[in-house]
């Protein structure tokens, strides 16, 4: 056996002990020190967002005043909510159709779905622009959309690169599946319906719920497409605040980044707990 | 045989899957109450069939009866047959209960009516202490039962069951064989077995219908499939054999390659390259000349002799082949040693004719 090479798993011991434990904590201190910066200037007196001169919830203060941030919130949750729902029923229903079927065109459509992952944002947001611009009345023959509403053309184009994750993390879960299960369901007296309903959803949830969360966190963060798409009057909180960076950095900003933060932490922790409480709950 | 004891009638049933035919025009009935295998290599057509009297796959042509009831393009929920997977395909995110009542709530049984029949099933494979595990906490043969129960709990016209015993090791498999066979004769219902274990349908089946390439080359009793195969293919698949090259020469005679001729009925047409096929257990040894009156006899010489505990297998060259004969472990002076002159005889009752 070569120096150097390891020869168990055990805990490695002397020096090699304290660079390795050094090397996790700078890798943290790497992802996490701009979070906690971020979140120690938001209850800065100061009107600059890098010198303290203080504690002060002015800036928390300032962000309940403010209708203009809170409707950009607002418009960002139903934006995330809308295109998560519509995204996680597509993106499994292509999944399943991937999976399950064999179809004319399977292949294309395969490597289709796969493209807004690939692409830049950037080139999904001009594509989009475009495509609106083109098709904005067509669209609006339909009774009760109004795509010069800019809420309708955010919730699809956020649909539009949301289906692709959805699929590709239900479809992960979707091939670890036992065919037979579902063939089993069907020889039992089960429906297609009540076969997906009672035996396949149950298997790939973890992975619909794992694509949903996805969605969300996709759409939320959202600048790049929102800020080509967005019209006046629906500006999600990412444009909103990415538009406030160009007046100047004030600590508004990061009182807005707290909350969001605090927000979406909530939501995964809730997501973990719930996950927890099913599982120990089926043993 | 009458229409009403046809369990499942499979009728010019082909199936294709593009280029490559699965099931070649298979005609077959399968009767009530019966234990009937499909034996077969992999790949020869035998779970095709299986999945097609069971719906979760159509015919490209022909037809599926199950008492005499045309099942056309029903689709698997609406058929009276159950299933038992080869992969169990238990539902892993539901307890043995849950599993085995599935196919009761999914046809909308009475709550109390499910559970006695819940537990009724469950008795009967034996599985009563683990109704509320989860199949991930059972062992492979502890799955088995489980797919058993949720199966024979519906009460099926017919249960298919597809290489059930394969994932399990050598000593399960035989107690599974013997549990199988009697839970058949319990509840008195038609199970159609596929096995490419020649073993197990023969130990287990009432008949057995044998499947190569797509056809089926024979259907009877384990013994006449064994005793006497129709084709070369079933006499070599079911156990050891010789076959000694032969032609036809009238409806109840074949001339073997040195000339010898042997009095056995065959339907093939006079001058057919046939084989007269002998199971090494139904070979005899003796002294040169010393082979009984009546029975066929050939002359050779021992190549080789191996020593089985409870039988002596000898390898015997007559002038143009080679035979494998078996005998029973004799004491030492009946022995015969490699080199030795002896005459090898066969009743022709015990030789069939074969070709392919």
């Amino acid at each position: 056996m070569g120096k150097g090479v390891a020869l168990s798993t055990a805990e490695p011991m002397g020096a090699a002990r304290w660079l390795l434990r050094g090397h996790s904590a700078l890798v943290y201190a790497f992802f996490y020190a701009p979070i906690v910066v971020l979140a120690f200037y938001s209850f800065n007196e100061s009107q600059l967002v890098g010198r303290w001169s203080g504690f002060s919830l002015r800036w928390y203060e300032a962000f309940l005043q403010n209708d203009n941030i809170q409707s950009s919130l607002w418009v960002s949750v139903k934006i995330c909510v809308a295109s998560t729902v519509i995204s996680v029923v597509l993106g499994t229903l292509a999944a399943l159709s991937i999976e399950r079927f064999r179809w004319w065109g399977q292949k294309a459509f395969d490597a289709v779905l796969y493209l807004p992952i690939i692409i830049p944002d950037v080139t999904m947001a001009v594509m989009m622009l475009v495509f609106f611009g083109e098709t904005a009345e067509l669209f609006n023959i339909i009774p009760g959309v109004d795509l010069t509403n800019g809420l309708e053309k955010l919730v699809l184009s956020h649909v539009a690169f949301n289906i692709s994750f959805v699929s590709v993390v239900v479809r992960a879960r979707l091939a670890n599946l036992d065919a037979a299960m579902e063939e089993a369901a069907a020889d039992l007296y089960a429906n297609r319906w009540q076969a997906f309903r009672r035996v396949t959803l149950p298997q790939i949830m973890p992975g619909v719920l794992g694509g949903a969360l996805l969605a969300v966190t996709l759409s939320l963060d959202d600048v790049v497409v929102s800020s080509f798409v967005s019209a006046v009057g629906a500006t999600p909180v990412s444009v909103y605040v990415f538009g406030m960076l160009r007046k100047g950095v004030s600590p508004l900003i990061n009182a807005v980044s707290v909350v969001i933060l605090a927000a979406s932490m909530t939501l995964v922790m809730a997501s973990l707990a719930l996950e927890r409480a099913t599982s120990s709950r089926k043993r | 045989m009458s229409e009403a004891s046809v369990a499942v009638g499979l009728h010019g049933v082909v199936k294709r899957f593009g280029d490559v035919v699965a099931v070649d025009n298979l005609d077959l009935d399968i009767r009530d109450g019966e234990f009937f295998s499909l034996l077969g290599p992999s790949g020869c057509g035998k779970t095709t069939t299986l999945r097609m009297i069971a719906g979760l796959e159509l015919p490209t042509a022909g037809s599926v009866t199950i008492h005499g009831e045309e099942m056309g393009i029903r689709p698997p929920n609406k058929r009276p047959v159950n299933t038992v997977f080869q992969s169990y395909a238990l539902f892993p995110h539901m307890d043995v209960a849950r599993n085995v009542g599935f196919g009761l709530e999914m046809r909308k049984v009475p709550k109390e009516e499910r559970s006695s029949l819940i537990d009724w099933a469950i008795d009967l494979v034996e599985m009563g202490a683990m109704a509320h595990r989860k199949p991930a906490q059972l062992s492979g043969g502890q799955q088995q039962r489980v797919a058993l129960a949720r199966a024979l709990v519906n009460r099926p016209e017919v249960l298919l069951l597809d290489e059930p015993l394969g994932a399990l090791d050598l000593k399960l498999r035989h107690q599974m064989q013997h549990e199988l066979k009697e839970l058949q004769r319990e509840v008195g219902i038609t199970f159609v077995y596929v096995t490419h274990d020649q073993e197990e349908a023969v130990t287990m089946s009432d008949r057995i219908g044998v499947m190569h390439d797509g056809k089926l080359l024979q259907v009877d009793s384990p013994e006449r499939i064994y005793e006497h195969p129709t084709t070369r293919f079933v006499a070599d698949f079911i156990g050891q054999t010789n076959f000694l090259e032969a032609t036809v020469a009238s409806a109840d005679e074949v001339v073997l390659a040195n000339g010898d001729r042997l009095r056995l009925s065959t339907d093939h047409d006079g001058g057919a390259a046939v084989a007269v096929t002998v199971r090494p257990e139904r070979l005899t040894v003796h002294g040169r000349d010393e082979a009984p009156v009546g029975a066929h006899s050939l002359d050779g010489v021992v190549d080789s002799v191996v020593y089985m505990g409870n039988a002596i297998n000898y390898t015997i060259s007559v002038d143009w082949m080679h035979l494998e004969v078996r005998c029973p472990a004799t004491l030492a002076d009946d022995r015969k040693y490699e080199g030795d002159e002896v005459t090898v005889s066969f009743d022709p009752d015990h030789a069939s004719v074969v070709v392919g």
